[in-house]
């Protein structure tokens, strides 16, 4: 019996200690200071960026206050063992303290409004009182299409004092809280079931190559299940601004060596705000970069002067022939960003392909006759001496940065965040409000008295009242 | 005429306003204030001309296909101009509210001096065509709706503070020294900013990484050792004067015939509204986003981890006041620190920490 009694006990302790609203403080305040110290400390960073950093604070023992910092978490800290923990904690006291209110609460909403007695009435927040000309019999039915008209539904009661109507809303609405607090609670579900059920990868293709893998943290080679090729990367650009307007990935699936149709269509253009979905798993675009290689191939469009046209592909170095001529063309050079510096020379400012440029000998035979720069942004670069010379593309040059997920908690967190909308609405916008009139014949008159309460937002209520009397007086 | 001239219009009005509300205060004539509410008004209706031209303009600028991501929220301007906007907003429906006119003549200047602000630091104002990153039906309901719940949170903190003074007495009280100190660094550090926008102009280059060096280096951060002890010794004399004469300020706000409890109930009113608005506009509809653009519903980037931060503020705050009963000063306190992490939610993670939300510096 008595260790029985002790286990109780000690079950009592855990439950209060869980359930306190101290402990809501400490983990509150524990995670608020710890995150701070997350956003200032780069997380995930290479370690010079953050020694740079502490040395603002700490000078020349920087590398010391990082070892002491990275030794603790705080370098990945909202992955660390201890911040997870905080967050356990937090949503066990959220669970315990609803828990702890809830049946107080659902008794409070299964219970319908009941006549007050007559004492009641001097007690409540807002109260009015009134005569009116006329018997009982003709105010009640009064009374009962005035709160009608207030957007209630009165319970009518013979009580020992004289006729009760009483009336309540938004009864449902003190529930609000604790529907908030459960979708917090779905939220850490959601992203629990994500956290062990998904994954969360990049994967850079070259323009012209598939991958069946994405890369995790660490590097660690993640399956698809089928694979994914890029056949094109194109940064779009605003008119005469190096402000990208578009990144743009043409993306094809492969299973077992078949392409596969995705809304009827093989090619899907993905770009940063639409990411592309098969198989339960994501691919958004997230980066691109530069890297040019000996299978990088210049696509032309040629055209004569006498309108014969020509689609040509040649790599660096290669030559092509300008349809119905003899004029040959050459690749020299090739400028990714291209800019004319203020002294007129020419000098490639940017890693990145903003503005790509293929210089190009032409000759006839064999006999140069002169070079010149076309710019794929500026289609009047490309009429040349012999024709027109358009530059399509530098192709299989450029990578696209793919962000590939798995999540299949997401649309738990989704549900989570709409009940979250539902019950902050119940919890703020909404009041549980409640009505009662009395009515007391008085010789030829009647005695109205009423009393209201609401748990929100009294002031509305008691306007609502207000303009139930004056209704009332002015039909009388 | 374009969306210029309408804010033009109602910069002046806003100044306008402000000397209206005033005269109002002074001589307590109703038809002055009647005429401070029109003006105000006139200029809330001149501002939001200009806010959808602005967005017509940049609608036909960047050519986007959809009207939902023709906002002009894009860069520091914009938003300072919103929230000017969301402010008078807020205001006109107190006013509206409450039939009081007194708050007139402390919100207008607010509203006055940022665009006045805009106009001296020679900002960028022209529009920007959107970044891939940006080009998203979620801008308009998640930029909008974090305005308007910062503006909410802004009125509350304004209202807390007019409590703390209204409601201390002794010198030596917390409550006293919390809002005199407040206001002291409230005031020190937009003059710092101030002065560092004129001396640098840095608004004229509108890239982040200016601000970010920038920043108070005209005054705290100055390399010149002599300039920055000055601005701290300054910083410490000023919020001694607001300590020592706060006083002053007290009467002033006691005269305008404000009670005690009707600046509590607005106090907890602005967080009633701005916390579900901000719940569910900055954070969750910043995580919807963010699960389409980034692939990560949450990365605990700084600009969410803040959010985060800022939620827990005023959830602690709600829950104060429903769970333990919290009324007056010790509710007050609790919507300035509300705030203070609010403006860092806002300005702070865009202008001193990286991360993916570095759209606002500019």
């Amino acid at each position: 019996m008595e260790s029985i009694e002790k286990e109780k006990k000690s079950v009592d302790k855990v439950w209060s200690f869980f359930s306190s609203i101290k402990l809501a403080v400490v983990v509150f305040t524990l995670i608020s200071l710890t995150s701070i110290v997350g956003t200032i400390v780069e997380q995930d960073a290479e370690p010079e960026k953050n020694i740079k950093l502490l040395t603002k604070f700490f000078g020349s023992s920087a590398p010391d206050a990082f070892r002491v910092l990275d030794a603790l978490g705080f370098t990945n800290m909202f992955h660390s063992w201890w911040f997870v923990t905080f967050l356990f904690v937090f949503a066990a006291n959220l669970i315990i303290c609803s828990l702890d209110r809830l049946p107080g609460i659902l008794k409070l909403v299964k219970t319908p409004i009941r006549p007050l007695a007559a004492s009641g009435f001097s007690s409540m927040q807002i109260k009015r009182e009134t005569v009116i000309k006329g018997k009982a019999d003709k105010v009640v039915p009064l009374l009962e299409s005035a709160i009608k008209s207030a957007g209630y539904t009165p319970a009518i009661s013979n009580e020992a004092e004289g006729t009760q109507l009483c009336a309540e809303k938004g009864r449902y609405s003190r529930l609000g809280v604790y529907v908030t607090h459960f979708s917090i609670l779905l939220i850490f579900a959601g992203a629990i079931i994500g956290i062990f059920g998904g994954f969360n990868a990049s994967l850079n293709l070259l323009e012209g190559t598939e991958s069946s893998v994405a890369f995790g943290r660490n590097g660690k080679e993640i399956p698809l299940g089928f694979s994914i090729a890029c056949e094109d990367f194109d940064v779009l650009y605003y008119e005469n601004s190096d402000t990208p307007k578009s990144f743009r990935s043409k993306l094809l699936i492969f299973e077992n060596g078949k392409p596969v149709k995705i809304d009827g269509k093989e090619v899907t253009d993905i770009e940063v705000n639409t990411p592309l979905k098969y198989k339960g798993i994501t691919f958004y675009q997230s980066s691109y970069g530069f890297s040019p290689n000996k299978d990088s191939e210049f696509r032309l469009g040629l055209m004569s002067r006498d309108g014969k046209r020509e689609d040509v592909r040649i790599k660096f170095g290669g030559t092509f022939v300008i349809p119905g001529t003899n004029v040959v063309g050459k690749v020299l050079d090739f400028s990714p960003a291209i800019g004319v510096d203020p002294s007129g020379k020419l000098y490639t400012y940017a890693e990145q392909m903003h503005n790509p440029a293929v210089l190009i000998e032409f000759s006839e035979n064999g006999k140069p006759k002169y070079t010149q720069w076309l710019l794929k942004r500026f289609p009047n670069t490309w009429a040349v001496a012999d024709g027109v010379v358009e530059f399509k593309d530098l192709w299989g040059a450029q990578y696209t940065g793919l962000q590939v997920r798995k999540d299949p908690g997401v649309w738990v967190v989704y549900l989570g965040c709409l009940i979250m909308a539902v019950g902050l609405y119940a919890a703020f916008f909404m009041s549980h409000s409640k009505i009662w009139v009395l009515v007391r014949e008085e010789k030829n008159n009647t005695r109205v008295f009423v009393a209201a309460t609401a748990n929100k937002n009294r002031v509305s209520l008691e306007g609502k009242i207000d303009r139930l009397m004056k209704t009332v007086g002015d039909k009388q | 005429m374009d969306s210029s001239q309408f804010f033009g219009i109602s910069s002046i009005a806003y100044i306008l306003a402000m000397v209206t509300y005033i005269a109002y205060l002074v001589f307590r004539n109703s038809t002055v204030g009647l005429v401070a509410t029109t003006i105000t008004t006139v200029g809330f209706v001149a501002q939001t001309l200009a806010f959808f031209m602005r967005g017509k303009e940049f609608y036909d600028l960047a050519q986007l296909g959809s009207i939902l991501r023709a906002i002009p929220l894009t860069n520091l301007y914009e938003s300072l101009v919103f929230f000017v906007w969301c402010i008078i907003l807020g205001y006109l429906l107190i006013e509206w509210k409450y039939k009081n006119r007194s708050f007139g003549a402390f919100i207008t200047p607010i509203a006055g001096m940022v665009l006045a602000f805009i106009d001296i630091s020679g900002m960028d104002k022209n529009i920007h065509p959107l970044i891939p990153a940006l080009q998203s039906n979620w801008l308009l309901a998640h930029v909008t709706m974090s305005f308007l719940a910062y503006a909410a949170f802004a009125i509350s903190f304004a209202t807390a503070v007019m409590f703390l003074a209204v409601s201390s007495e002794d010198e030596k009280s917390w409550p006293y020294i919390t809002w005199t100190v407040t206001l002291g660094v409230f005031i020190a550090v937009l003059v710092a900013m101030g002065i560092d926008f004129l001396v640098f102009k840095v608004g004229a280059h509108s890239t982040e990484s200016l601000v970010k060096s920038h920043l108070f280096k005209a005054s705290f951060r100055n390399g010149a050792m002599p300039v920055a002890l000055f601005s701290y010794l300054a910083l410490a004399g000023f919020i001694f004067a607001v300590w020592k004469y706060g006083k002053v300020l007290k009467r002033i706000i006691e005269s305008f015939e404000i009670s005690q409890d009707m600046l509590d109930e607005l106090v907890y009113k602005s967080i009633a509204v701005g916390f579900p608005v901000f719940t569910l506009g900055g954070l969750i509809f910043g995580a919807i986003w963010a699960d389409q653009a980034w692939g990560k519903y949450w990365s605990w980037d700084p600009k969410e981890t803040w959010s985060l931060i800022t939620w827990f503020v005023y959830a602690f705050f709600l829950h104060a006041r429903f769970l333990k009963g919290w009324r007056g000063n010790k509710i007050a306190a609790v919507s300035v620190l509300g705030f203070v992490s609010t403006i860092f939610t806002y300005l702070g993670v865009n202008l001193l920490l990286s991360g993916l939300h570095s759209y606002g510096g500019g």
